[in-house]
């Protein structure tokens, strides 16, 4: 598994990761950041690419 | 950043031989939008809070060079040379050398307190004399300048931007939000000066006052020159390489010759490569959007691991580069978020919301959309990459 943490203290919810890994990472109504913190193996390069794309650089991923 | 993600790029797509990074600056790899923002406030903050962590993938087979720039190209020996005289021979050649910024547009004189923001040597020497109360005068309105801004009215200095322009990030964002960022800095204090540039400075040993060209004089205990940046090619004076406004390279990201021909080993990513995007047009531009050394990087990895496995690099090459560029800002408790080349435009035109609350704003040349920025509301902005996705007819 693949675990997810975003640093709510720098995420200014820009959702450019969301366009990434859509699976994962979500804009709610109030356009406010969601995602979930467990994702398989096989959504590595995705995820990656997520993490790569925020401009606040918040989106760690770690291989659990 | 852009080396970074070319490295990545390379072994994602397979390659799994040595790679050597050269880089002029002490430091591995970092983010640089924090340096005008957290990084600029935050005492004790430094490479460790903006570092791009090192994957997997590069922890083996990788050798560090820094503090080391790179001072020739042999293209034809394949070889560049460091600034010790130490030789370091490729196979394949990222140029990801990224910008400076330009200088005082008048004589110095020597004078202390004068700064620079690109560096994170930069934005800590800067962030010791951004002290509260200091009289800070910032040269330039584009997206540097306005952070710095921002980030001192917010520690209490007392600012003034000195800017040619009509409005603040005119080229960028056009007279509508231009000017409406010009009413929040304002709001936080900041004073403007338009239409001005500087004609001299007061001090010893350092700046205490700057004139500006219309004789008004201004207290300035920190000069910050923040008028754009040059392209570092001239390293690559006199290798065959067309370096005029940055490395020109093809929709492989492969670096052309003066004399037209492309060097399928030579690459050129991030700030510094010049290339056309078939989203909007086909004459090659440097683009300085955050996105892009990731965008260019990849693109760039992929075509690096075909050309040393020995594949034909050709029909990828010719798959074209059509990265959506995006932009993003904060100042103050305005998020700014932009998709497209805002500046390509020849108007724009409120579509949604308030200038001064939140708002979407497009961006046309003709009757063609070619940009979107908006201040919040971030899905419907989001919602507006999809509309750039088919690539311009060429005429």
């Amino acid at each position: 598994m693949i675990r997810i943490d975003v640093d709510m203290d720098k995420c200014q919810h820009y959702g450019q990761c969301v366009f990434e890994a859509p699976e994962v990472f979500q804009l709610n109504a109030d356009d406010k950041l969601e995602y979930v913190a467990e994702a398989p193996d096989e959504m590595l390069a995705d995820l990656e690419a997520a993490a790569d794309v925020c401009p606040m650089q918040a989106i760690l991923i770690t291989r659990a | 950043m852009a080396g970074l993600r070319t490295a990545e790029g390379a072994r994602r797509a397979g390659y799994a031989g040595p790679i050597e990074f050269l880089g002029a600056e002490a430091h591995a790899p970092y983010n640089r939008p924090p340096l005008s923002k957290e990084l600029l406030q935050t005492e004790g903050h430094g490479h460790a809070e903006v570092a791009f962590p090192i994957r997997s993938a590069l922890e083996e087979g990788v050798s560090w060079v820094l503090g080391r720039a790179a001072v020739s190209l042999d293209a034809a020996r394949r070889v560049v040379v460091d600034d010790a005289g130490a030789e370091h021979p490729y196979s394949a050649l990222v140029i990801a050398t990224g910008l400076r910024p330009r200088a005082l547009p008048i004589d110095d004189h020597g004078l202390g307190g004068i700064h620079v923001l690109r560096t994170l040597d930069d934005a800590v020497a800067l962030r010791d004399v951004l002290r509260p109360g200091a009289n800070v005068v910032i040269l330039g309105s584009g997206f540097v300048g306005c952070e710095i801004a921002a980030t001192a009215a917010k520690n209490g200095a007392t600012v003034s931007i000195v800017t040619q322009s009509r409005v603040p990030l005119e080229r960028a964002l056009g007279p509508l939000l231009g000017a409406e960022m010009r009413r929040r800095h304002e709001e936080h204090g900041v004073r403007f000066f338009t239409g001005e540039s500087l004609f001299g400075l007061v001090g010893d040993p350092g700046v205490e006052r700057v004139i500006l060209t219309s004789g008004v004089m201004l207290e300035c205990d920190v000069l910050i020159v923040a008028v754009g940046s040059d392209p570092n090619t001239e390293w690559l004076e006199g290798s065959g390489l067309e370096v005029s406004n940055g490395v020109l390279v093809d929709g492989g990201l492969r670096a052309v010759g003066v004399d037209g021909a492309v060097h399928p080993e030579i690459f050129a990513v991030g700030d510094v490569a010049r290339y056309a995007n078939p989203l909007f047009d086909d004459v090659p531009r440097r683009v300085e959007h955050w996105n892009l050394p990731t965008e260019t990087g990849k693109r760039a990895g992929q075509l690096i691991a075909a050309q040393l496995a020995g594949d034909d690099c050709e029909p990828l090459a010719a798959a074209g580069f059509a990265p959506l560029p995006s932009f993003w800002s904060d100042q103050y408790d305005a998020h700014l978020l932009a998709f497209g080349m805002t500046y390509l435009a020849d108007r724009s035109e409120l579509v949604a919301g308030r200038v001064d609350d939140e708002c979407v704003v497009e961006y046309y040349r003709g009757d063609k959309l070619v940009g979107v920025c908006g201040i919040g509301m971030r899905s419907a902005v989001q919602a507006y990459r999809t509309r750039f996705a088919t690539p311009a007819p060429t005429a």
